[in-house]
Parts: C-alpha cells; structure tokens; sequence
C-alpha cells in the first residue's frame, strides 16, 4: 500500500495524479477463511482490522451484501462522544473516542475527526439532575465531563435560544473531547488497512445461509457461492434477526428506521455539536455548512431505511425553538437507516449458542461513535474467546437480569 | 404516512392518530415458568424482514387497542383485526399467503 503523505500529493500533484493506486482491492472469494465477518460498515471492518493488527489473524473476509459503508455507516449524524452513565458503556465508549483521536495516524488516512465539543441541553428539572449524576459518574470513570450553566451554553453556542417558552435551558452536560468524524471515511479507512494486510472486502455478495454441523460453524452460502470459515461475526446492524434466524438463534432485539436530515449549507454559526433529548433532536454543523439534524425512531418494526416523515416535522419542530436562526433553512435531503434495538439500549457483543459463531450488534441509535471500541472488542472475543471490554454485553444479560440500562441515561437522542 | 384502518370504530387511521404497542400473540409466561420461556416472553421478538403482526391503539380516536398484519419491509398491510384474538382471521392469512407462500411467524403460517 503506497502510504498517503504531503510528498505523494506533491509527486502526483507533477504527474497529473495518474499515480494514485486503488485503496483496496476488489477480490473474488476464496474457498476457505478463518473467519469470516458479514458487514462490511464500520463495525464489521473495524472488528476485521483489530483481528489482523492486534491478534495477527490475516486470513479474513468481510461479505457486504451492498457496497462498502452504505448502510448506517454512512447514514448516521457523526456524533461521537462517551458520556454515559453504567461503567460497562464508559469503558467501551470512550475507549472508542480515544482510538478516534489516533485513527487518523493509525489507518494512514484522513477520518477528520474533529473534537469540538458536545453539550447535551438539560431542558427539564429531570434533566438537571439526571446529567449532574451522570457528570459525577463520568468523574469515576475516568471520563471528562461537566454540568455547566446557562450562560456557559450560551458561550459556547452564540444562537442558541436559553428562554424557550416551553424547554428553557437550564443547564449542559458538556464533553469537551466529543465531536464528530466523517463517516464515509471511517469505513474507506479501515477498508483500506484491512485489504493491505491480505484480507479480502467482498461487495456485492449477499449472505443467504449459515452452515452448521453438530452445532458449530462450517461457513456461509453466499450469493456468490458457499464460503468455508473457522469463525463467523455477525456485524449487520438492522438485519443481525435475520442472519440470526439463518443461524438459528433468536435475538432480543427489533429493527426500527432511524432518521436524519441536512439543511441547505450556511457559513458557519455553531461549532460544538448539541444534543436535545427532552424534544428529540440533535444538531451539529458539518465542514460544508450543512446543519446535520438527527431525530427520533418511528414505532413500529420497519426495514425499509425511510422512516415517517412526521418525525422529521417534530424534530424540525422541536429545535425551532431552541435554535430560531434555522426556521428559515430549507432542508437538502432527509434519509434513514435501520437501527436494531434492545431492551436496555446497550449493544450485545457475544459469543452464540452456535459454536464458533460471534454476533456484534444492537448498537441501536448510537453505533458510530463506537465502532473502533466496538471492533477492538470483538476482535478480542473473536480471537481469545474472552474480551474484558466485552464481557458484560452478552447475549444472555436479559435473562439474566444483568441489564446495561442506558435506555434511561442516555435517552433516545444517542 | 402509515394508514391503518381501526376495526373497532372503522376509521382509516393515519400513523399520527395511532400508537405502536410491539409484537402481537405474545403468550405470557408468568412466575413459576421456566427461564427460557420467561426470557421468550419478556425480550425475544420475530423482528421478521417481512410478515409481522402487532399491537396498535387508536390513541387518538376511539382509544380502543387492535391488531394488524403488515409487512415490514414493503408497508404493506394485509388487515386489521380485534385485539381479543389469539390468531389470525383466516381471511388475512389467505391475503398473506398470496403475497409470501410459505410464510412462517412464530406458530402461525
């Protein structure tokens, strides 16, 4: 892999770019894998890229049913930050957010991760209370958060609107390191260091069976034929029911559609990302101006990747009043995904009851800004069969009653 | 918008005046019932990509609760049905059935 730096932009800058080579490589499927990921977003390369770099297991493919980051990878709002209330999520978030802040250096290409800071608005006395326990959590843990005043917001966020009739401002649950980092680039990033250690991204290529004999993993059947692994991880996101009926499992999870939408791009006007959970909306502005807005889930099962549109009207609504500079935006485009939902809202990193067989999913509303914590993770339970980071996020925690509950803490603005 | 049609009051509901309830046919399993199916019961869900039959209450009609099958993934609704019923009207299983031979959910097909 020809590395990227000043001096290749330099040199192909003189050769009219004839020189840039593919970013990865586009290869057939071999017969046999040691393991195998489904989903090639940025979960399931992320998890591919931390086997082959911190476990050294090369012989790796990753089988995406459409292109590479096309599914929530590339439709979430970019929000990254680990504010969260139960230890278990601490660790796994903000493990995530600190791989974010090298990620750039260590795939050798440009995630833009911007740590601009992020307020959550306490617009309830609830609120109030609820993030100044979380900010005393965070403290524990390890995590750099504070609650601040109305008047800090309003440092922070000049067209902000603090006297909303109905939600006021009362209050910030502030990470300064939060931010945002461009998606697409996650996803391209990892996909690129993956292929340059010998493992092969096949797009393309639906999975449309699991294969088992004597309850253990013999591979998959694909649409471009039968696929022989030692190991499997389902990384799918929205669709991880349905690998898990081929594999023959159930899941406590659903699978909702998720939406957001852009507005026309304005100069700059607001460089934190704010998040409102009393109203149910979220907004930062991306480099090209864009305010990006992030809403609520519909209520019903859904798999189609558009959601309600008067969800979009709610959102729109809500900040409105908070944000009164927007009312006169007009929206550029507006798009959904697929987010699979469990009861405690905390993801399931897990062993099966099938053998050899790993599931990373129920990631729900909140999957981007975990997915270097996420693959690290996964990794090391798909690699030792035990992952610290991991060990509390397994499948069974339900029946057990060892819920993560963030499903509280965190609302569903994630 | 998702239109379903409330069988108690008649009214072609849009998906505003309608609350979600989740999954439809869920047979409780209380104290005293084994672990797998008390765990059946209180997370394990179909979540099917295609048939799916659930819970809704004309919130802001009637206020009565119904049932109703639909498609998860083209929308399509293939009928609603009073809340009192413990499976499927056949009329709606034929109506499904047209559209996926073979169907399957849960004990249902």
């Amino acid at each position: 892999m020809r590395r990227y730096s000043v001096f290749a932009i330099a040199r192909e800058a003189l050769r009219y770019h004839t020189g840039w080579e593919r970013a990865w490589r586009a290869p057939e499927p071999k017969k046999k894998y040691d393991a195998i990921i489904v989903g090639a977003g940025g979960h399931g390369l992320a998890t591919a890229y931390y086997l082959g770099k911190n476990f050294g297991i090369t012989n790796v493919a990753i089988i995406e049913k459409g292109w590479l980051g096309g599914g929530n990878t590339g439709r979430n709002t970019t929000i990254i930050r680990s504010n969260y209330l139960q230890d278990p999520s601490a660790a796994i978030y903000e493990k995530a957010r600190s791989l974010y802040e090298t990620m750039s250096q260590d795939l050798n290409y440009n995630v833009m991760f911007s740590p601009r800071g992020l307020i959550m608005l306490a617009q309830t006395e609830h609120e109030v209370r609820g993030y100044q326990r979380t900010a005393h959590a965070n403290a524990l843990q390890g995590v750099a958060t504070e609650f601040i005043s109305p008047q800090q917001v309003k440092e922070l966020v000049p067209i902000i609107n603090l006297e909303g009739p109905r939600y006021p401002v009362l209050g910030g649950l502030l990470q300064k390191r939060g931010g945002t980092a461009r998606h697409d680039a996650v996803a391209w990033g990892y996909a690129r260091a993956c292929s340059d250690m010998g493992m092969d991204v096949i797009q393309k290529c639906e999975v449309t069976g699991v294969r088992t004999e004597g309850g253990k993993v013999v591979g998959v059947s694909t649409t471009k034929g039968d696929i022989d692994c030692d190991k499997l991880g389902i990384v799918v996101a929205g669709h991880t029911s349905v690998l898990a009926e081929m594999a023959g499992f159930r899941l406590p999870i659903e699978s909702v559609a998720l939406q957001a939408l852009v507005s026309e791009p304005i100069k700059p006007c607001m460089d934190v990302v704010v998040m409102a959970n009393t109203v149910h909306g979220y907004m930062s502005q991306s480099d090209k101006g864009e305010m990006v807005i992030g809403g609520g889930t519909d209520a019903f099962n859904n798999y189609t990747q558009r959601g309600s549109f008067h969800h979009i009207e709610e959102t729109v609504r809500a900040l409105n009043e908070t944000f009164p500079i927007i009312s006169r935006l007009k929206m550029l485009r507006q798009w959904g995904g697929i987010v699979d939902m469990t009861g405690d809202r905390s993801p399931i990193i897990s062993k099966t009851p099938v053998d050899g067989i790993f599931v990373n999913c129920g990631w729900g509303t909140g999957g981007f800004k975990a997915i270097p914590g996420s693959g690290w993770a996964m990794a090391e339970l798909m690699a030792k069969g035990h992952s610290p980071l991991a060990e509390e996020f397994h499948m069974y925690r339900f029946r057990e009653g060892k819920f993560i509950d963030e499903s509280v803490a965190a609302g569903v603005a994630h | 918008m998702l239109t379903l049609q409330c069988p108690y009051c008649g009214v072609d509901a849009e998906e505003t005046e309608l609350q979600g309830g989740g999954e439809a046919h869920l047979k409780r399993f209380g104290p005293g019932s084994n672990d797998d199916d008390f765990e059946g019961y209180l997370f394990l869900r179909e979540n099917q990509k295609g048939i799916h039959f659930e819970r809704w209450r004309h919130a802001y009609g009637c206020g009565k609760w119904f049932l109703a099958a639909r498609h998860t993934n083209t929308l399509e609704v293939f009928g609603t049905y009073p809340a009192q019923s413990t499976e499927p009207p056949q009329h709606i299983k034929d109506a499904i059935s047209a559209k996926l031979p073979g169907w399957k959910w849960g004990n249902f097909s």
